[in-house]
């Protein structure tokens, strides 16, 4: 979701300008603080990572083995559960497998699948793919605990409004050391993850919405080249996000919504025709990412660098460990909530495996010239990541990237819509359910997406990521806690298919009209 | 016994539907069942925010169907069949019209289904062919489709 693109743009002259620069001064401090002690880097084998990669991986790894790789065993179960073959008849009108599954996507596809991987494969070359492959696999298992747990301990209020997620599942998980460590953990989850919200699920977003739009417009000669250009398109995207998050206009949401998988449809379409243009090149870059990812030219930190880049890349892409998705996948109607487990763990797949795979290897195959001049040098300047897959698309579909920007745009926007949800539940577990307490927060929130517009690039990346890791450390010793939890139902949902009952249970009529929570 | 199930909007069609129903039910005594399936798909994409609330709106939906369209109805049967001895009853789903009415034909289990020809949105029908043209060819038990 977050990448290490760096674009710095800060207008050059004018008192919009010295906004600009009383913000960025303002936020300096604080960016900087954040990531030098929270974002620590630990050196490993003579190359340095950040510690919430190991944190991540390791995670992935665990649950893997714990749950005796469902990920694989219980793949074909989980496409059966998300067609829906489980489902009760008499649910229907309620929140579909199928449905928790795209609005939680909805929030991990988005520049982190084309920017994020651009740098990857930049930084780290064709061998990162593999890394990332590997990654999006092992989080697959992370994913498919923490979603469970977000059903298992969902809340239905008095309202009939359902949610769950690490705010309800991290309370109980942390019961054990006492009421007070368990609401302090939880606090400093949540403050995390709003903040996280705030920064790379809306600042971060709105700045690269930025970027690609004055690179298609001309960059610094176009017309959103000019001096404050960044804060006027920052004010009318936040106009756009407050119309929906406060005016509640649901048709711009719903005009998203079925915008951004038609998109994603082109963009992968889009990598095919690379590729498939390019037929005679496939098995050229399947080895080229195989050697790379066990003996790379020109990574720096050789192997070891090339396995961080590419498991890095994954990690913040797909989101898992994090609990954000947990939160989306809630409000499903099941009377299972391991089978939400099972829904969960294709996300990682399909963000991850497929989509940034997809990617990885149009850039491979059209080797852009951003491309083919990191491979030859080690110590690579950190490129825009849009601007690499930007290039690789316009080798064989030149018009492409326009549709690119289009895509880029919708791709922040849902992911900004989806994290000020996020965010607004960390709010409302801090300050209550209040419609006043809702509101201010939307406000500061749109607030945020001017100030993602206008601020050098760094700042914001550092302050997201120091977040990410605070939000990654704190749901997954919660989930660690209570993975026994999920590996009882697990074990009970496998026989259950086997034996049939999942089946029958589905065909049963209900005995009564039972509440989403049941 | 035999019963007939009637597939009901808001639009004239649909109660001259009903009205072709009744009038054969009082002779013949059958059971009649109207229902009206809200237009709803379990593969549309919908926001967290949404999904969120989606169990309370769709009992406001229902709510909304019993009040705007059955009890409308219902009351326009007693002024249309006075003193009539029918077995009426009412049902709301959820789900795409056509496949609803043909699946609750056949656990029913009804032996007869009755639809208007024209229903309430004239647009998706002229894209996606209309509700009676979907179960005339696909429905389990035999189709009445009412001008």
């Amino acid at each position: 979701m977050t990448s290490l693109t760096a674009v710095p743009m800060a207008a050059e002259s004018g008192w919009l300008a010295s906004i600009e620069d009383t913000i960025n001064s303002w936020f300096e401090p604080i960016a900087y603080w954040s990531t030098t002690i929270i974002f620590y880097p630990i050196p490993f084998f003579g190359t340095e990572a950040p510690i919430v990669t190991f944190w991540l991986v390791a995670a992935g790894l665990i649950f893997t083995i714990y749950y005796g790789a469902v990920q694989f065993r219980g793949f074909k179960t989980s496409l059966e559960v998300v067609r829906g073959r489980y489902s009760h008849k008499a649910d229907e009108g309620e929140v579909t497998h199928f449905q928790a599954l795209t609005a939680a996507l909805s929030g991990t596809v988005g520049l982190g699948n084309i920017a994020g991987v651009g740098v990857a494969v930049v930084i780290g070359g064709p061998g990162a793919t593999f890394w990332m492959i590997l990654a999006g696999l092992l989080g697959m298992a992370t994913k498919f605990a923490e979603c469970t747990l977000g059903v298992r301990y969902r809340e239905v209020h008095e309202d009939g409004s359902v949610t769950g997620g690490p705010f309800r599942y991290l309370p109980i998980a942390f019961a054990r050391f006492g009421r007070l460590p368990a609401k302090v953990l939880t606090g400093i989850y949540a403050v995390a993850i709003m903040l996280f919200g705030v920064a790379g699920g809306n600042m971060f977003q709105a700045n690269q919405t930025f970027a690609q739009a004055q690179e298609v417009t001309g960059g610094d000669d176009g017309f959103l080249g000019s001096d404050g250009a960044a804060l006027i398109f920052g004010l009318i995207l936040a106009g756009l996000v407050a119309a929906v998050i406060i005016g509640g206009i649901k048709s711009i949401a719903r005009v998203t919504s079925k915008l951004v998988p038609a998109m994603a449809i082109i963009y992968v379409t889009a990598c095919l025709i690379v590729i498939f243009r390019n037929v005679d090149q496939i098995p050229g870059a399947i080895a080229d990412i195989i050697t790379g990812a066990f003996n790379p030219s020109g990574v720096a930190g050789g192997v070891v660098g090339v396995v961080i880049v590419g498991f890095q890349r994954a990690a913040f892409s797909n989101e898992a460990g994090l609990g954000s998705a947990a939160i989306a996948h809630s409000p499903v109607k099941t009377r299972r909530p391991v089978s939400e487990g099972f829904v969960a763990l294709l996300e990682p797949f399909i963000d991850t495996v497929i989509i940034c795979t997809m990617t990885a290897l149009t850039i491979i195959i059209a080797a852009p010239t951003l491309y083919t001049e990191a491979l030859t040098t080690e110590d690579t300047a950190v490129p825009d990541g849009v601007v690499v897959t930007s290039e690789a698309f316009e080798t064989v579909i030149p018009d492409f990237p326009v549709i690119l920007a289009v895509a880029v745009a919708l791709f922040a926007f849902s992911t900004l819509i989806t994290w000020s949800y996020y965010g607004l539940r960390a709010w409302t577990t801090l300050f209550g359910r209040s419609t006043f307490s809702e509101n201010l927060f939307k406000l500061i929130f749109c607030l945020f997406t001017v100030t993602g517009t206008v601020l050098t690039f760094d700042q914001v990346l550092g302050f997201a990521d120091s977040m990410l890791f605070l939000c990654a450390f704190v749901n997954l010793a919660g989930v660690y806690l209570l993975m026994p939890v999920v590996k009882r139902e697990m074990k009970e949902y496998f026989a259950d298919r086997k034996s049939g009952e999942l089946s029958r249970e589905a065909a049963e009529p209900p005995p009564t009209k039972s509440g989403a929570g049941a | 016994m035999e019963s007939v199930l009637v597939g009901v909007d808001r639009s004239d069609g649909s109660r001259r539907a009903v009205k072709f129903a009744l009038d054969r039910a009082r002779v013949n005594s059958w059971r009649v069942a109207l229902v009206h399936v809200i237009h709803w798909s379990p593969y549309s994409f919908s926001t967290p925010q949404e999904n969120e609330t989606r169990h309370v709106r769709r009992q406001a939906e229902i709510e909304q169907a019993q009040t705007e369209i059955i009890n409308p109805l219902l009351r326009w049967i007693d002024s249309e069949v006075p003193d009539h001895d029918i077995e009426v009853t009412t049902e709301i789903r959820h789900g795409r019209p056509s496949e609803m009415l043909a699946d609750l034909a056949e656990e029913g289990p009804y032996d007869l289904l009755v639809v208007g020809r024209t229903g309430e949105s004239h647009l998706r029908a002229a894209i996606f062919g209309s509700t009676p043209y979907r179960l005339v060819q696909h429905a389990p038990v035999a189709v009445v489709v009412v001008p």
